[in-house]
């Protein structure tokens, strides 16, 4: 949820860092960050009391690109580091950047309780089916048979479905993209970004130097919008349009689940309002020190 | 009438050996006394030998000592394992008669008291077993009761009056049995009770997050694991209080990732853990340094390699907090020696992490954690709590420099938030404004400024000495051990022995300058340690090409005093 807005509106340029971006030429990751800095400039966001977080691979050097505080960690760590940042400094608008093997290979052991625990982040994963950074192996998302360099004969895993496990693990807003829309991508991204609790963004992102299977043109043939009348509140329907897209039915585009809970930082907050907290130079050690002297209470 | 008297309580698991150990030593404090205590218990929750040993003083306790004058035995177990310590003068309390035989112990005074049938039979609670020793036990050595009524009173009053009158019961009927069959003992004899020093009654972990809190840390994200736990336990309980939280995160990554982000963001954060959770951690380890973000790690070490020995007591863990992360990682192993330590050196390791803005590890470990002492209060005003050096925007329009290169290799840092403070911080290599870079000159340029930082750090944390000026035996000696060492040592030194002593509190980077000043003190160098490795012996030969002469133990037990006199005596010429 966006917290932090400006009186006066920034122009897109205004959000990327001062650092020169090195993607490879008609990168689908470039999509996604002139997607974000459409949406930040829309939305008036406050680059300077905003963080993105990253991981490693193509992907998470976005945040380098870019104009807030940004976080590039370690392979798979983004969600940890931007949780820690989240609980300190609820204040601060918080959103996460991935790759497929970053958040779901690597990553696998944290994406799942941070979105349990509905984390008010914004996490956007760009899904390009490869490893680009170490030069094309397959990833949890590759299709049977993908010629990864690691696998002689082509991928032998099933490919994961990202979408229906953020549904099964507890995100409360579910969406995919298409970086060849970038309308789209700006669209879901405001979305992502205005909900509040976790939003899951699973943008289709095309690594143009490695996959040659999955291209621009490949996936603009195969995504199709989420149907009219798609009731976002329903986890089986969510469910069901995920499953369609693994089967080849077409790959949903759009909002396929949105709900509302108490987010982590509300917890936080409940949990401090019962310790009665106090600001934290406020804190009188000396009563804490009464409480563990004998016989003084 | 100066008394030192060591009680241990042997028994099964779960039948209140470890609250008995508790009670004596709260009722001690309250009575004036100095206690420590050293427990022990199994990995497993119910069942299996525990043992809780309390020591008592006019003054002030250095260690847990050689072993105990008293043992009262909950069982026949306890019995067995602790029958060979039973030297003349010692004194044997047991459950009995009836339950199990004992054999002749010459010299030793031997009272069986029928705990168990006490509480069945006459209390119709068999959980009241304890208190009957309890109660059997002030009896026998004039224990001040009314202090330990005090404390039984103050635990269970919580629950209900009821309760505490079934407690005090249970405690007049073991004293009842003794008056009627024995008497005071003639050796061993507590004084009166006298006003309760300014204390406060703290165990190794609870120091730690008490220090944690002190030094202003109000975020720690960890994963349960033996023996460190208890750390986030009670930081769980007094961070909060102040605006702060403790995260259980998923994982140990998660633990230390999330307190990285925690202390990215400007929160002080922490991360505990044991040894197998450094090796998870340690990626991220890289990181903090690289990144130059303040985190500190708690280690409470337990026995290794691998899964080892949850909840013994080992010094291994120094070489993995030296030498965590790949590539070329500064950071600080600092380490505790006794509860007050604990407090005090978690206050450093949070000044040093904070100056130098990079990891700073605390080791303390699984015999410590447990260990309760009475500490003297800390006195706020005399604790110097050191920040990291902030950004500030100067207004001039130009550019933060995130890694700006400086003298001692410290670079104001931002927090999100700040205007005109963005960045980017990244574990790649990088150039002072933070955008990665692999040339040449800003790869040296930034190592040299990561390490710079620590080049006084030595001076930052005083390394103790003791003895004489020129000897013939020099121990050095780290963490729980200094304790035996410092017994040791009085005892040596009234025996006329010229010895030295050498107790540093920074063991990486090496204090290479108290050591080189030490070694030349002394004829030989001794350095006991509970490691195979002789962990921190190798790290001094690295760093100053000194040898000391190695003493390892690795039986999952702490040294004592003797052993390490016994030693000396053999290195002494």
């Amino acid at each position: 949820m966006i917290q932090n807005i400006l009186e006066e509106k920034l122009k897109p340029k205004a959000y990327s860092s001062d650092i020169p971006s090195r993607w490879c030429p008609g990168c689908g990751d470039f999509g996604v960050t002139n997607a974000l800095s459409r949406a930040f400039s829309e939305n008036l966001l406050d680059q300077e009391r905003t963080v993105i977080v990253s991981g490693i691979g193509c992907s998470s050097r976005l945040p380098l690109w870019m104009g807030p505080y940004g976080f590039h960690t370690l392979h798979g760590r983004a969600l940890p580091v931007a949780a820690g940042i989240k609980i300190s400094h609820p204040e601060l608008d918080v959103l996460v950047t991935m790759g497929d093997g970053d958040c779901f290979s690597i990553g696998g052991n944290h994406y799942p309780p941070v979105m349990r625990r509905n984390f008010d982040l914004t996490a956007i994963v760009m899904d390009n089916h490869t490893y680009g950074l170490t030069k094309n192996q397959c990833s949890p998302t590759s299709q049977v048979g993908y010629p990864g360099t690691l696998s002689p004969v082509g991928n032998v895993d099933e490919p994961m479905n990202v979408l229906g496990l953020a549904v099964a693990n507890g995100a409360t807003f579910v969406a995919q993209t298409f970086s060849g829309k970038p309308k789209h991508v700006m669209q879901m991204v405001e979305a992502g970004m205005k909900h509040r609790g976790f939003a899951f963004i699973n943008v289709l992102s095309p690594c143009v130097t490695f996959n040659k299977l999955e291209t621009f043109e490949y996936w603009k043939e195969r995504v199709v919008e989420v149907p009219e009348g798609h009731d976002t509140s329903d986890k089986i329907a969510a469910w069901k349009l995920s499953e369609e897209g693994m089967r080849g039915n077409g790959l949903p585009m759009g909002i396929l689940y949105q709900t509302t809970r108490p987010t982590y930082s509300d917890q936080v907050a409940m949990v401090k309002e019962k310790l009665h907290s106090v600001p934290a130079n406020e804190l009188d050690m000396e009563a804490i020190f009464d409480s563990l002297t004998p016989g003084r209470k | 009438m100066a008394i030192d008297i060591a009680i241990r309580i042997g028994g099964e698991g779960g039948e209140g050996v470890i609250s008995s150990g508790d009670f004596l030593m709260q009722s001690a404090a309250r009575a004036g006394f100095e206690v420590m205590t050293f427990k022990s218990f199994p990995a497993e929750i119910k069942g299996g030998y525990a043992l809780s040993q309390v020591r008592f003083s006019d003054e002030k306790i250095l260690s847990q000592g050689d072993g105990f004058d008293i043992v009262v035995c909950f069982n026949e177990e306890a019995y067995q394992i602790n029958k060979r310590l039973l030297q003349p003068g010692k004194v044997l309390v047991y459950d009995g008669p009836g339950e199990f035989e004992i054999e002749p112990h010459a010299g030793v005074a031997c009272y069986a008291i029928p705990m168990s049938h006490i509480a069945k039979s006459e209390l119709g609670a068999y959980i009241s077993k304890n208190m009957v020793a309890m109660g059997a036990v002030c009896e026998l050595f004039g224990f001040p009761v009314e202090s330990l009524k005090r404390s039984i009173h103050d635990k269970f009053i919580k629950k209900s009056q009821a309760v505490v009158d079934q407690n005090y019961a249970a405690l007049d009927a073991g004293a009842t049995y003794v008056r009627d069959h024995y008497g005071k003992d003639p050796t061993y004899s507590f004084p009166a009770a006298r006003a309760a020093k300014n204390v406060i009654i703290v165990d190794g972990n609870q120091a730690i997050a008490l220090g944690a809190t002190t030094a202003g840390c109000r975020y720690l994200g960890a994963y349960p694991i033996t023996p460190a736990t208890s750390v986030g336990i009670y930081a769980s309980k007094l961070f909060p209080k102040g605006d702060g939280y403790v995260y259980q995160a998923e994982d140990e990554i998660a633990g230390i990732a999330s307190t990285i982000g925690a202390s990215f963001a400007g929160t002080k954060a922490m991360t505990c853990t044991s040894g197998p959770g450094i090796d998870l951690k340690s990626e991220m380890v890289g990181l903090a340094a690289m990144a130059e973000i303040p985190v500190v790690i708690a280690d409470i070490q337990r026995g290794g390699p691998s899964t080892g020995m949850p909840t013994q007591h080992e010094q291994s863990d120094l070489f993995i907090c030296a030498h965590a992360a790949h590539g070329d990682t500064p950071r600080a192993v600092i380490a505790a020696s006794n509860v007050e330590d604990c407090f005090y050196r978690t206050i450093d390791a949070f000044n040093l992490a904070e100056k130098y803005q990079m990891p700073v590890f605390l080791l303390s470990d699984a015999a410590l954690s447990l260990q309760v002492e009475a500490m003297a209060r800390p006195d706020l005003a005399k604790i110097k709590i050191v920040d990291r050096l902030r950004y500030k925007a100067d207004g001039n329009g130009e550019r933060y420099q995130r890694y700006k290169v400086t003298a001692s290799g410290i670079s104001p840092m931002s927090h999100p938030g700040d205007r005109g403070g963005t960045y980017c911080a990244t574990g790649l290599q990088h150039q002072e404004n933070s955008a990665p870079r692999t040339s040449a000159d800003v790869c040296v340029t930034m190592n040299d400024k990561r390490w710079r930082k620590l080049d006084n750090l030595e001076a930052e944390i005083e390394c103790a000495t003791e003895g004489a000026a020129k000897a013939k035996v020099g121990i050095i000696s780290w963490g729980l051990t200094q304790n035996a060492v410092r017994e040791a040592m009085v005892r040596m030194r009234t025996e006329g022995m010229e010895v030295a002593a050498l107790y540093p509190k920074l063991l990486f980077p090496v204090p290479v300058k108290a050591i080189e000043v030490f070694a030349a003190r002394c004829t030989t160098l001794l350095l006991p340690e509970a490691n195979y490795q002789g962990q921190f012996a190798q790290l001094i030969r690295a760093a100053t090409g000194i040898d000391c002469v190695r003493q390892n133990i690795y039986r999952g037990e702490p040294f004592i005093p003797k052993e390490i006199i016994a030693r000396v005596k053999e290195l002494y010429a």
